[in-house]
């Protein structure tokens, strides 16, 4: 029986010759990475269990991002406790307050690898699908497991094919697909399973859009989400890695638990509405409704290409003056990228405010709170009641150019328009 | 007698236990804050041995563990649904939460009505109304880590009697 790329990579990773879905594996894991919220539960649990040593410290990956710089003192105590750990243990591969979202360092420095396993303490590791491994996310105590041990159990997820054909049309972004698919799909459309972004269409998508598509794969519940590697995948990871990889790719009699298809040519901006991510529409249907805070950055959405498409919006205008912009690069690279392009100062140029890299507004840590009774329009994957402050505050999901066009307007603004 | 406390479908990990509270990780400091998204008056109302009856996709959102700990640390004795997202279902069973997915369920309750499960037989039943509910079985590795409080008091009984798996 053919298998998925999903399929193949457990059953290379558990000494399978052949995986079904269903089945429950104990995979030997690639990489492993935490941050620093889900890091503290982990090294709690691993001294519990009496591990004094990971099991192979050149594959666990440290990353400070979501209270980053430190945001209070008890964040601030979590940090330098575990730079004492990373230190103990020998970890090479720790990445400090100053470079930027895990989800985007990860790939740019090598570590998520087509064929690979990959685990990661935090819901949005599905990211990294996009160059054709197979990462998902996992708790702090299943962290400790596999810290301990590299390694850990799965049931095997069926798979879903979604096809896209089609080129996107100018200001649509991979951003509108992935939010009209969770629309169709719904919040819990893909729980347990591995959704697979098929078909040419997904060609002519940049590695930063797949990235997008991925990172919200776990919106619908999706266990990973993968795009089959191709010629542009092997150029984005030039350079970046030393290490020597195969890519994966499904046999043509692979079985799906489902198949969907999308014309990429005939999709229009989408925006996912207050207070869950599955509450998809089109941004017509939404114009008009006043915005106090637009946020462009993320996992999903901080990305040089997002903030490229997102100045061609607001170059030599200004932000609305009821609008707070704020712009946060997704990495160091990404920051440095775009100010020695310029782009930093076309943003601070429109009244936008640039921040660190870090996760931002997003977690409703820090940078950005709302109040009750604002409204954000946010460029990152959540918009779950309280996740960027009050409860009482309204998040709206978009793509860069419907966060730009809508914060030099003051309220939802269709990018096709400005 | 437990009581049931009901929610709606897609309780997100941050109605569960918002974002801000995430430097902490003491149990009973998370409690305090236990779903709060979803009713800020939760924590105080809650009493030990009750039981959260809600929709589908429980759990979904963030991978933090702080969730299963705010509402095992409440007194919480057991979620029961009409579906899990999976990695809070994976993080609940690690803390020695009982979650159990029970179709129709959250039809069949409303809050405060009496609750009694019975985890062996894989049955809720509502004691106010006569009603009762069958929830999926729950594999026997599964059982055994609830049994023991979790996967980490599990894997150091395990250790201790010495034998390994």
């Amino acid at each position: 029986m053919g298998m998925t790329i999903a399929e193949k990579i457990l059953a290379r990773a558990s000494g399978k010759k052949q995986v079904v879905p269903g089945e429950i594996v104990e995979a030997e894991i690639d990489v492993a990475m935490v941050n620093d919220i889900t890091a503290p539960l982990t090294v709690d649990a691993l001294r519990e269990i009496g591990v004094k040593k990971v099991w192979d410290p050149k594959r666990v990956v440290v990353v400070f991002d979501h209270q980053a710089p430190a945001t209070s003192v008890e964040a601030a105590h979590d940090h330098a406790e575990l730079r004492k750990f990373v230190t103990e243990q020998r970890i090479q591969n720790f990445y400090d307050v100053n470079e930027g979202i895990c989800h985007q360092v990860l790939p740019e420095r090598g570590f998520a690898l087509p064929g690979r396993l990959v685990v990661g303490a935090d819901s949005h590791t599905c990211t990294y699908g996009a160059l054709g491994c197979f990462a998902t996310g996992i708790g702090s105590t299943d962290m400790a497991a596999v810290l301990a041990t590299g390694k850990l159990w799965f049931r095997v997820p069926e798979s879903v094919k979604i096809s896209v054909e089609g080129r996107l049309r100018q200001r649509v972004a991979s951003k509108d697909l992935i939010l009209r698919i969770i629309g169709d799909v719904g919040a819990d459309g893909a729980t347990y399973r591995s959704a697979e972004f098929a078909g040419k269409g997904m060609r002519g998508i940049s590695v930063a859009g797949r990235m997008t598509m991925c990172n919200m794969g776990v919106e619908m519940g999706a266990k990973a989400a993968i795009v089959p590697p191709d010629e542009l995948t092997k150029r984005w990871l030039a350079g970046r890695t030393k290490g020597s990889y195969k890519q994966v790719f499904s046999d043509q009699n692979a079985v799906y638990a489902g198949e969907l298809s999308y014309d990429a040519a005939k999709l229009e901006p989408q925006v996912a509405c207050p207070h869950s991510v599955d509450n998809v529409t089109i941004v017509r249907e939404m114009e008009g409704v006043e915005i106090d805070q637009a946020f462009l950055g993320s996992c999903t959405n901080g990305r040089l290409e997002d903030l490229i498409e997102a100045t061609k919006i607001l170059k030599g205008k200004r932000v609305s003056k009821r609008v707070r912009m704020l712009v946060v690069p997704a990495s160091r690279e990404v920051y440095l990228d775009a100010l020695s392009r310029g782009i930093l100062k076309t943003f601070v140029e429109a009244g936008a405010l640039v921040e660190s890299p870090s996760c931002a507004a997003c977690m409703g840590g820090h940078i950005g709170i709302l109040a009750p009774g604002e409204v954000c329009i946010s460029s990152s994957n959540r918009n779950f009641r309280g996740r960027q402050g009050s409860p009482e505050a309204e998040i709206y999901l978009a793509s860069p150019a419907t966060v730009a066009a809508s914060a030099l307007k003051g309220e939802i603004t269709d990018p096709r328009d400005v | 007698m437990a009581r049931a406390w009901v929610f709606g479908d897609d309780i997100s990990t941050d109605a569960i236990i918002p974002g801000r509270y995430l430097v902490k990780r003491e149990p009973g400091e998370l409690a305090k804050h236990a779903m709060e998204g979803a009713d800020p008056e939760f924590a105080r109302k809650v009493q030990p041995r009750d039981v959260i009856v809600a929709g589908k996709n429980f759990g979904c959102g963030s991978s933090r563990e702080h969730a299963p700990i705010a509402i095992k640390a409440a007194g919480v004795s057991a979620v029961v649904a009409e579906s899990f997202a999976r990695i809070f279902y994976r993080n609940a069973i690690n803390q020695g939460l009982l979650v159990l997915t029970c179709p129709g369920v959250s039809k069949g309750f409303k809050s405060e009505d009496k609750v009694e499960i019975d985890v062996k037989m894989g049955i809720v039943r509502n004691l106010s109304t006569g009603e009762r509910f069958n929830a999926e079985p729950l594999p026997r590795f599964v059982l055994e880590i609830l049994e023991a409080g979790g996967l980490l008091p599990h894997l150091k009984r395990k250790l201790f009697s010495g034998r390994t798996s």
